[in-house]
């Protein structure tokens, strides 16, 4: 058995430091061409975990903050931080850049890895309900806390395992997802249909869902300029969990959470959203805090052009 | 020699492709797409001076950055002031909104709630084809009386 320390000294020894400085690269990078671009709020509605039909507009670039804390049962309290980036290459094909990092109470603050997705919507026309195929590579390790997604058998003894042992442990895997969303009368409704693939193992494909729905407060804008009008917030509810894996579909085992959500766009800023996740069973953390804030920054590399010229 | 006459080649073919699309991205062909009872849907706000204004706030956050604040495009980005536009039902561009032009770069806006794509569509429609014409902001538009015969905005929210 290794002590806490022993594994406090292997994680200051190995590559923390690499990774804090890859973070801070890509701010330095990124950070003075967000400046440049109009902002604006993103319309598609405000999940954490599930996927609607909403495609990013072309040439529009999202940064996303998004965090979770917990407290399980029988470890240490964590916080976790995704930093998104996604963009609208065509009206039907989005893409999206991820990099995850966590801080462990009594343990120590670990940078995760990435994931690279893709989404294309198939019929160019709105119907009843529509279809989006979504296919994600991660590279991450065991110790990521992002829950961005729950599949197959994971559940509350992931999260604890010490930083050390799970920073270790690189996961390659491809995602893929079945999106279906409608837009119905100010309503959208969402549901997701996983199935995860380890590329390092042999391990059988992994199953999970998510549903989502959610409504803005008012249909129609204000004719005033306001801030705290009812056309910037929307509610909603998730749904989602592991369905088992190939060897074993089913409730079984698996993680299930439910979580009310809120979101506010600010006028020509970001949107924030919170939402309390409750988790419907044993193998869930109890409660899971998520928290997110999102800028649209519209036409982002055209602005860039502008402002170079 | 053949090298470089086949790169002309091809750069000449490509720049052809590029000015069909362009072309084709504002060519209005989305319009014969359009159903006829879609064609035929009146805007329940049309000419409200509210929905006009709201509707100026929508632009500004959703549609000016590609279509441009004055509306007159940018671009590849066809003016919404223009005759083709303005002569459009206000049926055509509902639809037109709610489907997008997914492939020729206009989003689908069905995540905005209708009456608000109704409220855009009023603003759209009081800029007129004068391109001169100064645009009404949300700030301006706001202080102007309201019809009288508007109906209740209320019930759609």
């Amino acid at each position: 058995m290794i002590s806490r320390s022993c594994w406090r000294r292997i994680l200051s020894e190995r590559g923390r430091g690499t990774s804090v400085h890859a973070l801070l690269g890509i701010l330095a990078l990124v950070g003075p061409a967000l400046g440049l671009a109009p902002r604006a709020r993103a319309q598609e509605p405000e999940y954490f975990v599930t996927y609607s039909h909403d495609m990013e507009e072309p040439g529009n670039l999202e940064v996303e903050f998004h965090g979770d804390a917990a407290s399980p049962k029988y470890g240490n309290p964590f916080g976790s931080a995704t930093v998104e980036f996604e963009y609208g290459l065509k009206g039907w094909w989005t893409t999206e850049f991820y990099l995850s990092g966590q801080a462990t109470g009594n343990d120590s603050a670990v940078f995760n890895g990435f994931r690279w997705e893709n989404r294309f919507r198939p019929l160019l026309r709105e119907h009843f309900i529509n279809p989006v195929l979504y296919a994600e590579y991660e590279n991450l390790n065991e110790a990521d806390r992002s829950l961005l997604e729950i599949t197959g058998h994971d559940g509350v003894q992931n999260y604890v395992v010490p930083n050390g042992i799970g920073r270790a442990i690189t996961e390659r895997s491809l995602e893929t997802k079945l999106i279906l969303g409608s837009n119905f009368k100010g309503w959208n409704l969402s549901e997701n249909f996983i199935a995860e693939k380890d590329l390092n193992e042999s391990e059988p494909w992994e199953f999970g869902y998510a549903i989502g729905v959610s409504r803005p407060l008012a249909l129609a804008a204000s004719p005033n300029p306001c801030t705290f009008c009812r056309e910037n917030f929307a509610a909603g509810l998730e749904l989602y969990g592991g369905l088992g894996d190939a060897n074993g579909f089913g409730w079984k085992g698996t993680s299930q959470y439910l979580g009310p959500i809120v979101a506010f766009s600010i006028p020509h800023g970001p949107t924030v959203a919170f939402s309390p996740n409750f988790g419907l069973n044993d193998n869930s953390l109890k409660v899971l805090y998520r928290v997110k804030v999102s800028y649209e920054f519209q036409q982002f590399f055209r602005s860039v052009k502008d402002v170079l010229r | 020699m053949r090298a470089q006459n086949r790169n002309a080649g091809v750069r000449l073919a490509a720049g052809l492709l590029a000015l069909v699309a362009c072309m084709a991205a504002a060519d209005g062909s989305w319009l014969k797409h359009v159903p006829a009872k879609d064609r035929a849907r009146v805007n329940p706000y049309a000419g409200q001076a509210d929905a006009i204004a709201a509707g100026a706030k929508l632009f500004e956050d959703h549609c000016s950055p590609c279509h441009g604040a004055d509306a007159l495009g940018r671009g590849k980005r066809p003016s919404l002031r223009s005759e083709r536009v303005q002569q459009a039902t206000d049926g055509e561009i509902a639809w037109l909104l709610k489907n997008g032009n997914l492939a020729k770069g206009m989003p689908s806006w069905s995540a905005i709630p209708e009456p608000s794509r109704w409220q855009v569509i009023a603003y759209l429609k009081s800029l007129g084809e004068n391109e001169a014409a100064p645009l009404a902001s949300a700030h301006s538009t706001s202080s102007q009386p309201s019809t009288p015969d508007r109906p209740d905005n209320d019930k759609s929210k």
